[in-house]
């Protein structure tokens, strides 16, 4: 014989109707707050829309918060990989060659957008500007990674120069490389490991891990590390650059901010 | 509770599958704090890589899936979270870990979990309280996968963020580093898949359709289940 179903211990009442509407009002309500809020802290990244975006926004608001203060790790010299691996590039253009073959002497670095003095600066200005060292991790979303000391210059100071002005909200960096570029928020342009990087383990860089000039950034994943960077553009509205969604990366659906 | 099962359900097969596909673009693992195709592997997966820079032996590229894949594995693992710690606050206010999870003192000896385990070979039907109730194996099994396993795998998750690291380097350091993390993060998904393969096994054996209706409406139909 067949029994009845169990009757239900939770009948909708009006009580639990207008709980439950109250609830959902209250939801929405507290989302819409937390968007504003997260906006007003600039905790939404360029491309945090879309299905991925809540993913992406969690993930960037918490880190943001998280990492205030704090540098990338740093390890010792006895930890520094003998066998440092330099990931696949293009082959280079026209222009870099053009530049290698003297010796990246006319190497410029241009830094221009919300600055209040447009600039281009050699390698050897660059060098002017003081050398700073950091021996920190690169590590690859792909899942490998190598420990160098990495020397250069950091990208905070060039920014002091140029004299940044205040409603910048992010820094634009262009590699010589048709389409490479990728930009950061204000908190890693300030970070003093941000470093334009010339130097590797007590020689020049080279080529294949980014020479002459590679902005580093320890504490986000290799590929934001863009090689051969020759100009910096700072900027209040990331939408105007390429797809508007920060970098190139989501293009290729990959995320803009790379901390994890 | 039952929608915190179902939601971390959908989650983990996402992060199964997209965490697979990370792994293949770079199907080799080490141990310590960094490991690139120039050091010496743990162990490697024998399959094609999607990237042409990693020697397989395969002279064959697998497609590279690792934008859309990393994208979903981290939302995904933030509706596993966020739906652990809705389940984990419930848990224990609720009084479930403690009444339905953690196994009685009584049991914990070797003699019942071996008296179980003949109960299991023996393919005998469940006794009255364990109609109702877990049964000791069961316990131990959902007590290492959710206070063991899971917080585990977050733990190595975020011992492998640059970020993460950067605000608290312990969570590598304490691993031996990030490579050692990224090896135990592909051990335990593994020990997560054989619960998920044992855990579907016996709710099938078990009778499938009652089981999934208990699951999901949290009613069972005793009556029906008599012959």
């Amino acid at each position: 014989m067949k029994s009845p179903m169990e009757p239900s211990k939770n009948p909708i009442t009006r009580r639990r109707l207008i709980r439950g509407g109250v609830a959902a009002v209250a939801g929405v309500a507290g989302l819409a707050a937390a968007d504003r809020l997260a906006r007003r802290y600039g905790l939404i990244p360029p491309d945090g829309a879309g299905i991925y975006g809540p993913g992406e926004t969690l993930t960037y608001a918490c880190q943001r918060l998280l990492t205030k203060n704090t540098p990338a790790r740093e390890f010792s010299r006895s930890m520094i990989s003998k066998n440092p691996f330099a990931n696949a590039v293009a082959p280079p253009n026209d222009a870099f060659k053009r530049l290698a073959a003297g010796g990246f002497r006319d190497w410029r670095l241009v830094v221009d957008g919300t600055v209040a003095h447009p600039m281009s600066l050699s390698l050897a200005d660059l060098t002017g500007l003081g050398l700073h060292s950091q021996i920190t991790e690169v590590a690859c979303e792909e899942g490998w990674s190598y420990i160098a000391e990495w020397i250069g210059t950091p990208l905070s100071g060039v920014l002091r120069e140029a004299g940044v002005l205040p409603q910048t909200r992010y820094v634009v960096y262009t590699s010589i490389e048709e389409g490479m570029w990728g930009s950061i928020d204000m908190q890693d342009a300030g970070d003093p490991h941000t470093l334009l990087t010339m130097g590797m383990n007590d020689g020049d860089l080279p080529v294949g891990f980014g020479g002459p000039l590679r902005l580093r950034l320890p504490r986000q994943l290799g590929y934001k590390s863009v090689k051969y960077v020759n100009r910096i553009t700072a900027t209040d509205n990331i939408k105007k650059f390429g797809s508007g969604k920060g970098s190139v990366d989501p293009d290729y659906g990959y995320s803009w901010y790379a901390g994890i | 509770m039952r929608v915190t099962h179902w939601l971390t359900f959908i989650a983990f097969v996402a992060l199964l599958v997209t965490g697979g596909e990370i792994v293949i673009s770079h199907p080799r693992f080490y141990w310590g704090e960094v490991g690139n195709v120039n050091t010496k592997p743990l162990f490697v997966i024998p399959i094609p890589s999607s990237r042409s820079t990693v020697p397989t032996g395969y002279n064959y590229e697998m497609p590279d899936e690792n934008g859309w894949s990393r994208a979903l594995h981290f939302e995904a693992a933030w509706v596993a979270v966020l739906a652990g710690l809705v389940y984990g606050i419930y848990g224990l206010w609720s009084g479930h870990f403690r009444k339905d999870l953690i196994p009685a003192r009584r049991d914990w000896n070797w003699p019942a979990y071996r008296d179980r385990i003949a109960k299991y070979l023996r393919r005998a039907p469940p006794d009255r309280v364990e109609e109702r109730s877990y049964n000791v194996l069961q316990r131990t099994a959902y007590v290492v996968v959710i206070f063991v396993l899971f917080p585990l795998m977050i733990w190595t998750g975020l011992a492998m963020s640059p970020s993460f690291t950067a605000a608290f380097p312990a969570t590598a350091a304490l691993l031996g580093g990030r490579q050692s993390a990224r090896t135990i993060h592909f051990f335990v998904s593994g020990l997560l898949l054989l619960f998920l393969f044992v855990h579907v096994a016996m709710v099938a054996l078990s009778g499938f359709r009652s089981r999934m209706r208990a699951m999901i409406t949290g009613y069972t139909r005793d009556a029906e289940e008599a012959p």
